[in-house]
């Protein structure tokens, strides 16, 4: 997934039938913290977000990658919307050791759409494949493009 | 009379004396106890690599046999500073080796150290017995090697919080099986795995060993194992502590603990299992330190649990999640505390877990013999630092740090300068302090008018005008160290005392008011100071506008003029 300067912009992810009309397409904001950490064109702009000064809080840099045991990297949590699920869940697709799989599970398990799983673990006995409509409106196969 | 005296009787006064300040003091009265003074001193402290060169101190203190350097300034430690700012520790290896200086001790903090920088000290000092470097980085776990290698003297080795690439060889093993004098070992800060069964028999062999803290990747079956060997241990890190504990290996671990009566200091629990904690209890009765700022693991109540056992802590390092009600337990516990640290646990300040005035407050009042903290917390009232200036006179440190840094009294949407400016008018000893918060000018008028022992100032997003940063280098006599980010602080406060410089370390100012020509200007009238314009996105050049604000300065006084190993990026005017 690629990131485009300081914001991370992707859209909702969607489950539902392909062509389905885009009642919401927005392209939202993902729910991010920036780490100032070592950005040091932020020296410039006195932002106000306080979660994009560099330096600040000063933890010392060896402090900061040594605790919060990788909480300390940005959580970046997902809307995901069911086509006739009467509401939206959100996934964390930052947490460690996360992959394509722990997805498919986690989408399984949140909305209880099973079946997406099998074709993830056992390709080859499996009659269907787990596909995806990427932002150009392209089919792609789940899996080609590495998860980070 | 004294001058009447033999040099040998002066030589000897001047054993008694242990700080360097005493020593510097003491060469100053006249020719001949310069004299006598300089060919006896054999610990030297450097606190800026660049304010004199290695030759001249070697040409003074020619018996120099433990040297102290610090290299970057404080704020590189909040990556203020671009990495290849400086701090270079070779060419110091280079001329002491070059010399013959026959050196016992480094000690370096905020310098870069190469694995050629520890090769060479290996190889030419066969006498070295301690090196211990903090916040240091540039080596890897190869010049570890050669420093295990060859130092056959070697009593400690002590790294703390360094950026140590780890090569994942056999460092560790590099130990011979002669070496048997070690009395402090600390590799908590390497990543890499150690080979688990020489670092038992290094253990084993080295029966003086008072100080081990391992790494994570010792797991606590190897710990057990360790204990058994080293009960004499006053100070011990633990490595993963981690473990079933229902299991034999932690019951062996509950007894080889109990048998190390004479732990006084206890740190690491980077990985643990709140249930295997019990076993530590025994121990905590005679804490004098505990460090777990790294233990994000340990839940509230766990700590809490814990802490109720320390009632000897004197230095106790925690994380924000332990809550004002658990620092509350801790000033009903912990009479005997004299410095607290208190961190962050969510860096992003999001800060549920933070704690408040609350528990400054209780600490303040729990606590009596408190003098030194380091604070992070989500809020803080003026009403609250008056009550801690009244309970705890005796601060020598006071670091506060609100995770916002320009939060306001939140019941009264005042500034904090009446709170800070009861710290400083209780506080008689304070050398050194962190502002955070709303801040005026007024703060700083209470500063410069009260803080008279104050050598160390920190500074970000405070202030009005130059009047603030003026209040302070007039009133503050003392000052060595002043660092300030992000403040409304310009060219007249920069250039209103230029000797003022001359009586400090060194002055950090960024993202403040002050333009180029005003460096060029202070450069200009003190050619004793270093002006470094620290310049990273190329915005200024010699054809920049002297009107044009400067990102980042630092400036130090310096006897041996600009230094030959700047970067492109800084700017010596």
């Amino acid at each position: 997934m690629a990131t485009q300067g300081l914001g991370l912009e992707i859209t909702e992810l969607r489950l539902g039938l392909p062509g389905g009309g885009p009642e919401k397409n927005e392209k939202k904001r993902m729910f991010s913290e920036i780490e100032g950490e070592g950005n040091s064109s932020n020296g410039h702009g006195k932002t106000q977000n306080k979660s994009q000064v560099v330096g600040w809080p000063p933890v010392c840099s060896y402090r900061k990658k040594n605790s919060f045991n990788g909480r300390e990297t940005a959580k970046t949590y997902v809307k995901v919307s069911m086509d006739g699920a009467p509401f939206l869940r959100k996934i964390d697709l930052s947490a460690p050791g996360k992959g394509y799989s722990d997805l498919v599970m986690a989408l399984e398990k949140l909305f209880g759409c099973f079946g997406i799983a099998e074709p993830m673990k056992d390709a080859d006995s499996s009659e269907y494949v787990p596909i995806y409509e990427d932002k150009d409106g392209d089919w792609m196969l789940v899996g080609d493009v590495p998860w980070e | 009379m004294m001058n009447y005296f033999p040099d040998e009787v002066l030589e000897h006064v001047f054993d008694f004396l242990e700080s360097h300040r005493d020593r510097n003091a003491v060469s100053l009265v006249c020719q001949s106890w310069y004299r006598v003074e300089r060919f006896s001193r054999e610990k030297v402290f450097i606190g800026n690599c660049y304010a004199i060169s290695p030759e001249r101190v070697i040409a003074r203190f020619p018996r120099v046999r433990s040297l102290t350097l610090k290299g970057k300034p404080h704020f590189a430690d909040f990556n203020l500073v671009p990495s290849d700012w400086g701090g270079f520790v070779l060419p110091w290896i280079e001329a002491m080796a070059r010399s013959g200086v026959n050196l016992e001790e480094l000690r370096l903090k905020r310098m870069v150290v190469s694995d050629e920088s520890l090769e060479l000290l290996a190889r030419s000092f066969p006498n070295l017995r301690s090196l211990v470097l903090v916040s240091c980085e540039g080596f890897t776990t190869d010049g570890l090697a050669a420093i295990a290698s060859n130092c056959r003297f070697l009593t400690e080795l002590d790294l703390q919080e360094n950026e140590v690439e780890d090569r994942r060889g056999q460092w560790l093993s590099c130990f011979p099986d002669s070496c048997t004098s070690l009395v402090s070992l600390n590799f908590a800060c390497l990543k890499g795995e150690v080979n688990l069964a020489a670092l038992e028999r290094l253990v084993a062999r080295n029966h003086n060993l008072r100080s081990l803290r391992l790494n994570h990747a010792v797991p606590l079956d190897a710990l057990q194992k360790i204990l058994m060997q080293a009960p004499q241990l006053v100070d011990l890190g633990t490595g993963s502590y981690v473990h079933d504990p229902d299991s034999d290996t932690y019951n062996k671990l509950k007894s080889a603990v109990q048998k190390c009566t004479s732990i006084r200091s206890l740190s690491g629990f980077l990985d643990v299992a709140p249930r295997c904690l019990p076993a530590i209890y025994p121990i905590c009765l005679n804490l004098t330190s505990l460090n777990l700022s790294y233990a994000s693991l340990i839940h509230n109540s766990e700590l809490i649990k814990l802490i109720h056992h320390c009632s000897q802590l004197q230095r106790l390092w925690i994380l924000d999640c332990i809550g004002d009600k658990g620092l509350g337990v801790v000033a009903s516990t912990c009479k005997e505390l004299q410095e607290l640290r208190v961190f962050p646990s969510d860096i992003h300040g999001v800060g549920s877990a933070a704690v408040t005035e609350e528990g400054l407050v209780a600490i303040s009042a729990g606590c009596p013999k408190l003098n030194s903290i380091l604070y992070f917390c989500q809020q803080m009232t003026n009403a609250a630092l008056i009550t801690v200036a009244k309970n705890c006179p005796n601060f020598i440190r006071f670091r506060l740090c609100t995770l916002n840094p320009t939060i306001p009294d939140p019941v009264t949407m005042q500034p904090l300068d009446e709170g800070f400016g009861a710290i400083v008018q209780s506080c008689k000893g304070l050398k050194r302090l962190s502002l955070s918060g709303l801040l005026t000018d007024q703060v700083f008028l209470y500063i410069g008018m009260y803080a008279e022992q104050l050598e160390m100032l920190s500074v970000a997003f405070a202030g009005d005008s130059d009047k603030g940063m003026l209040y302070v280098l007039n009133g503050c006599k003392k000052l060595k160290k002043l660092e300030i980010r992000d403040s409304p602080f310009g060219n007249v406060a920069l250039l209103a005392d230029v000797g003022k410089y001359e009586t400090m370390r060194s002055l950090w100012m960024s993202s403040c008011e002050v333009t180029l020509g005003a460096c060029k200007t202070l450069a200009k009238k003190m050619p004793r100071l270093n002006v470094e314009v620290i310049n990273e996105n190329d915005l200024i050049d010699a054809s920049s506008d002297d009107r044009q604000k400067v990102e980042k300065m630092y400036l130090y006084r310096t006897l041996v003029g600009p230094r030959e190993d700047a970067p492109e990026f800084v700017w010596t005017l």
